[in-house]
């Protein structure tokens, strides 16, 4: 009988389990991604309730018999069938693999249309669940920077940008156009449409629609180096009469975003505060994904233009950025590309490890304080360098 | 296996009282090491095909630079191959005369085609030195890199082929055509015509396309 | 931080004494402990003096039982360190709340999360696993050794290179911060120019020689070393999941080989691949990556599937339920994981059609698996179920690992995948499936074949702790890890604002440290049992009442595994010879043919630690001697020819009566 003891607490487990499961999905519920603020979100959160639920149809029966047979067919239950020669039978097979593949078959119906309604890339087909688009109305485009380490949101129509804070009208379809200037990161409102891949040289387009003012957060989902986990902006959902205040109030900054103003705020830093430009020198977003911020550097779209002449690239979409880039970018002045480690016999900065003593012990300093960036190339800089540098 | 056992219909036979131990070392399992050397080519044809698809993501990323159509120069390239497919044809009458038992033959054939890639190897070389010294190295743009990375690894395989046919000379003169040396020419052989498999790719998909583009 | 130039000496390259952390009290701390615990053992194996033996009988060995256990320690070791490295990262989540930013500053956190996926994967797991291979899948073919056993000892070797030089990157410079796949652009010379990434190449690019090569020795092993009159549709299920699994070895790993072939040359010489300038293209790397990524994850599963499958066959006492069905699943996710790889980054922008496709392509392989799962339970139906430690663990499993599956199943779902990539539910995913699926195996696996290994079981007492605080410890730890996921907390993140997440991260915490009750309580279980060994001996080879070949020969097994070579007429070929009261030989034996042991694996391997530890630090002339000591090496062991021995039929007959004793004596007797 020395088998009870360790069914029994597999019980004794399970009730538990299900308590805390049931905690976390509750509270879950008050959570981002379950309490979405826009359609698209919405959509996306009806997609995870469905496809969960259709699991379920399965899994809980699955779980269900895997604890009744462990149970039932425990050796100290001699009053249950043993028939150890049955390893066969084609009901049960047939049923075993066609249960599985029914659903399959059904999610991946769902799969096939939420993907492309979906898509990112698509406009949107309608504001909210009761709203439909207005086919005359333009979105909002937003061109969104992904810096080392801060976001910039440039509203082109508007002329103003903005560090670390997004302001969205509610009920107006937004379309983002996305880039970086160096890391890898990722583009993630949870409350508003999920996320995209922002990427060096590359342009990525994402349409959203706010539906309910507030303030939100959002993040780079994608870890992208030493200032990452400080990589948040704030997304203020406002009305249109509140927009307009906020694009006054924007305009009303003095600074102006230019190419030299780029060029600074991209060196790396952390936890910057949000920032307000006035002003922003046309096509920067253009220039900033196409690598040719910098004075006397050759756009990526002239190096495509000469490279397919030469004979390469184009075919496909002509349009820059979406699709597999062809030669990417100009050459960069001497010095700044590294050179590889073969190269370095002599001399150079080879970025050792990083164990000298800090001036301060770094953890709990103040926000933004150089000592918590720690990425051994970059040079000591003073605090908030962005205001420092405008 | 295919040797079953010999049991009468009531009772089977539940072990095997061999003449000789089965197949477990790598000295003994012959075919083992066929099968064995086989899987390691395919693993190798994965690598190149990493290569070639990287090549091909990257085969328009001039960045600026020199094209192919600037910088390959067929003729070459086509002496090359001429001098490759030969290699595979002269290693071949090596593997006929090992089969005939006939050592020296084997050894000349052997030598030659390591001559043969020698010249390949060399005119590679040739190659890549007159690239670098247009200014097309590796370091200019992300289709030198994958150019100089895919036909560089194919002519790092030819080296090591070179360096194995050295070493085969020796133990040939050693031992002769003892059954390891039989299988590691075997093995040799299957390494020697996968690279020339392999060329005929690069040669298709990396010169003839990048010029016709 | 600011770093001064450093002068690349032309002797120690860019090694110079700031490239120790002897500012750091953790590591200092560590680097004590490891002292003191190294200098302790290797003095004690001088004292007792064992060197010799070790060298003889253990570090040159080509026996594939004594390379598995090898496997095992080397698994176990590591798991501590991956362990340790987890949880600085909960302590760190647990209290970087509200302005604090917890103990760990970027440039220590990052290297933690980074060294802790990329040791649990090719430290742990993959050793863990290679290990039960070696040490099974022979026996259960009926063979005496694998195909080769020279490239055995020297992949198992190559490994521990590989491990040896990421423990070093502890001590001696730094870690990756790139996260365990080493990404692109993070890992780019531009951004890194540390020896952090070139630590994580040259470490894994060693290892995965090892790896690659092993899984070409066990494919050749299965299809040329069966016992006669084993086809393939009479495999034992653990051999069929174990022979996909490395030939997705051989199949995958050669992309990862090339990836990181093409990083190095980005770091070394310049090129670019997968530079932000001058036609690079950094998303190429994700792809490559992943192409090897997600089939390594069925690298893993699979064996542990098939452990599993024999587990549950052996203690409910019946024959596996849809043995064909099983194989055929088996082949068809082998086949399927190859189409997979781009529900890594649904988000990157790829359009609509090919997310879809790579979606369903997901999802389709959750129906095998789902029919395995089915198998596994109408094995259980109609059973007898004995609740020896492995089988609780398959019930275990059973319950977590069908929630794993679900999670992924919605993460297959792009527009899920929208709102949930990259965030902590995505890593509770792959926690849940790896820790309920591959690590709950493979404890199940060391339960259920050591005292096949050694001679004597486990105990059972602290083998249920170590099982209930890993199962317990489990969902404490990572049920939270889904809800704050649901809350839109992205993963790698060193600090947080939002104080309501506090509370979930503090539950997490506590889980580990219930996972960590369950690690203590393993390694209690294996020194209790190695001291009550002899109340816990079994000296019928057969403790569990089981079916297939491994169990037909002694425990420990001789050197050459049987005396006389088995013949298979049916599946569970020892449940077979047991009902049909098949004779064991007891006289007639020969001679018995064995590779003989070397060391060449050993040197090759140091060699290769020394090249990579070379080129980690620019040193260049000893990169050179390492590397043309390897090639010289290499090319002397091809002339030796002098490779094998045979065991005179006088010491296999004496073995054998030794057994024969044995199983005379009444059962339930010990000696």
């Amino acid at each position: 009988m020395r088998d009870h003891p360790t069914l029994v607490s597999f019980r004794r487990l399970a009730a538990p389990a299900a308590l805390l499961l049931g905690a976390g999905l509750l509270a879950g519920c008050s959570g981002a991604v379950l309490d979405p603020a826009g359609d698209v979100a919405r959509q996306q959160r009806d997609i995870i309730y469905i496809s969960t639920a259709l699991m379920l149809v399965i899994i809980v029966p699955v779980m269900a018999l895997t604890a009744m047979f462990a149970w039932r067919y425990r050796r100290s239950n001699q009053d249950a069938t043993y028939d150890p020669d049955f390893d066969h039978s084609t009901g049960l097979e047939l049923v075993i693999w066609s249960a599985p593949l029914l659903i399959v078959i059904a999610l991946g119906a769902l799969t096939w249309w939420s993907t492309h309604l979906l898509d990112p890339y698509r406009p949107l087909g309608r504001v909210s669940a009761e709203k439909p688009i207005d086919p005359k109305a333009r979105p909002l485009v937003v061109q969104v920077v992904a810096l080392d380490w801060k976001w910039l949101f440039i509203y082109p129509e508007q002329g103003v940008a903005s560090v670390n804070e997004l302001a969205l009208p509610v009920d107006r379809q937004v379309r983002f156009d996305l880039t970086s200037t160096n890391m890898m990161n990722t583009f993630y409102a949870p409350t508003l449409a999920g996320m995209i891949y922002v990427m060096p040289g590359m342009r990525s387009t994402m349409h959203a629609v706010l539906n309910r003012p507030g303030s939100y957060k959002g993040y780079s989902a994608n870890y992208s180096g030493a200032g990452f986990s400080g990589m948040r902006f704030r997304l203020q959902g406002v009305d249109q009469a509140g927009f307009d205040g906020w694009v006054a109030k924007v305009k009303s900054a003095p600074r102006v975003l230019d190419s030299g103003t780029f060029l600074k705020l991209e060196q790396p830093s952390e936890k910057v505060p949000v920032t307000y430009f006035g002003r922003v020198a046309p096509a920067l977003f253009d220039r900033a994904y196409q690598r040719c911020v910098k004075p006397g550097t050759t756009c990526m779209g002239e190096v495509m233009l000469r490279d397919q002449q030469a004979g390469g690239g184009g075919g496909g979409d002509p349009r820059l950025g979406t699709g597999m880039p062809a030669g990417r970018t100009s050459v960069p002045p001497p010095g700044q590309k590294p050179e590889g480690g073969l190269f370095k016999d002599d001399a150079g900065p080879t970025g050792t490890h990083n164990t000298v003593p800090k001036k301060k012990p770094s953890g709990s300093t103040a926000p933004s304080d150089s000592n918590n960036r720690d990425m051994s190339f970059l040079p000591s800089r003073p605090a908030a360098p962005v205001r420092a540098a405008v | 296996m295919t040797d079953h056992p010999r049991g009468d219909a009531t009772r089977p036979s539940f072990y095997l009282v061999e003449e000789d131990g089965h197949d477990h070392g790598d000295d003994h399992a012959g075919g083992g090491t066929i099968v064995g050397f086989w899987i390691y080519l395919m693993s190798d044809a994965l690598i190149f095909a990493t290569l070639f698809a990287t090549y091909g993501v990257m085969s328009t990323s001039y960045a600026g630079g020199p094209t192919p159509r600037e910088i390959f120069e067929l003729p070459l390239v086509a002496l090359n191959t001429a001098i490759l497919l030969v290699s595979s044809i002269t290693y071949g009458f090596a593997m006929i005369a090992m089969q005939e038992g006939r050592l020296n033959a084997v050894r000349l054939w052997l030598v030659v085609t390591a001559l043969l890639g020698i010249g390949f190897v060399g005119v590679e070389l040739f190659e890549f030195a007159t690239l670098a010294h247009e200014g097309a190295v590796p370091q200019r743009s992300g289709f030198l890199s994958a150019f100089f990375t895919l036909v560089g690894t194919h002519g790092l395989h030819v080296t090591a082929g070179i360096v194995w046919i050295g070493v085969m000379l020796v133990q040939l003169a050693q031992r002769g055509l003892v059954a390891e040396n039989q299988r590691r020419l075997m093995c040799l052989s299957m390494f020697w015509h996968f690279l020339d498999v392999i060329w005929i790719g690069v040669f298709t998909f990396v010169y003839l396309l990048g010029v016709v583009r | 931080m600011s770093h001064a130039p450093t002068e690349t000496s032309a002797i120690f390259g860019r090694l110079s004494l700031q490239s120790f952390p002897i500012h750091e009290p953790i590591l200092i701390v560590t680097f004590a402990v490891v002292v003191l615990l190294g200098t302790g053992i290797l003095a004690a194996v001088t004292k007792y003096r064992l060197w010799g033996w070790l060298w003889r009988e253990w570090f040159t060995s080509v026996d594939h039982k004594k390379i598995g256990i090898m496997y095992l320690i080397l698994g176990i070791i590591m798991l501590l360190r991956g362990f340790a490295d987890a949880i600085m990262m909960r302590l760190q989540q647990a209290l970087a709340f509200g302005g604090s930013e917890g103990y760990l500053d970027a440039h220590h956190y990052d290297q933690v999360f980074s060294a802790h996926g990329t040791i649990m994967i090719f430290f742990v797991a993959i050793p863990l696993v290679a290990g039960i291979i070696n040490y099974v899948l022979p026996l259960q073919i009926g063979a005496r050794d694998v195909a080769f056993p020279f490239l055995n000892n020297l992949s198992f070797w190559m490994t521990a290179a590989g491990a040896l030089l990421v423990m070093m990157s502890l001590f001696i410079g730094e870690f990756t911060r790139a996260g365990w796949l080493n990404y692109v652009p993070v890992s780019n010379l531009q951004n890194a120019p540390d020896t952090g990434p070139d630590y994580y190449l040259w470490a894994l690019q060693i290892a995965g020689i090892g790896t690659t090569l092993s899984g070409i020795n066990m494919v050749v092993t299965v299809i040329k070393m069966r016992a006669p009159g084993m086809t393939m549709m009479k495999l034992p299920i653990f051999v069929w999941t174990a022979f996909c699994s490395n030939i997705l070895v051989t199949a995958i790993f050669p992309v990862l080989t090339a990836a990181f072939a093409m990083l190095m040359l980005d770091r070394y010489a310049g090129f670019n691949f997968f530079t932000n300038d001058l036609g690079g293209n950094p998303m190429m790397y994700w792809n490559l990556v992943w192409i090897w990524g997600h089939p390594e994850v069925y690298v893993l599963i699979l064996p542990a599937f098939g452990i599993y499958s024999e587990i549950t066959s052996t203690f409910t006492g019946k024959r596996l339920f849809g043995y064909s069905s099983m194989v055929y699943a088996t082949v068809v996710i082998t086949i399927l994981s190859w189409l997979v790889w781009l529900h890594h980054f649904f988000t990157m922008g790829s359009g609509a059609s090919v997310n879809s496709f790579f979606g369903i392509a997901t999802m389709v392989i959750s129906i095998p698996t789902g029919a395995k799962i089915f198998n596994w339970l109408f094995t259980m139906y109609r059973g007898r179920i004995r609740y020896e430690l492995p089988m609780m663990w398959v019930v275990a499993f059973m319950l977590t690992f069908t929630v794993g599956g679900m999670t992924g199943v919605l993460l297959a779902v792009p527009p899920a995948d929208f709102v949930l990539h990259n965030s902590l539910f995505l890593v509770a995913h792959f926690h849940n499936v790896i820790i309920g699926g591959v690590i709950f195996g493979l404890f199940a696996g060391i339960d259920y074949w050591w005292p096949k290994a050694f001679g004597f079981k486990l105990d059972r007492f602290w083998g249920k702790i170590h099982f209930w605080g890993w199962v317990v410890g489990y969902w404490v730890a990572w049920t939270p890890m889904y809800v704050v996921g649901l809350m839109g907390t992205t993963r790698r993140t060193r600090y947080f604002e939002d104080p309501e997440l506090q509370i979930w991260f503090v539950i997490a915490a506590i889980g580990v440290a219930i996972i960590a009750v369950g690690i203590a309580a393993f390694l209690i279980q294996i020194f209790v049992s190695i001291r009550n060994r002899e109340q816990l001996r079994d000296t019928t080879g057969d403790p569990w009442n089981a079916r297939t070949l491994e169990w037909s020969t002694s425990s420990p097994p001789p050197p050459y595994n049987f005396a006389q070579t088995p013949v298979v007429h049916d599946l569970d070929a020892w449940y077979d010879m047991k009902a049909q009261h098949a004779e064991r030989p007891v006289s007639g034996f020969r001679p018995i043919h064995m590779p003989k042991n070397t060391g060449t694996g050993v040197i090759l391997s140091a060699l290769a630690l020394v090249l990579g530890f070379a080129m980690v630090w620019y040193i260049w002339w000893l990169a050179i001697v390492a590397a043309v000591g390897l090639l010289a090496v290499g090319i002397g062991h091809t002339f030796n020819y002098d490779r094998d021995y045979h065991i005179p039929a006088e010491e296999v007959t004496a073995l054998e009566d030794t057994r024969t004793r044995l199983l005379a004596q009444p059962a339930g007797a010990t000696a």
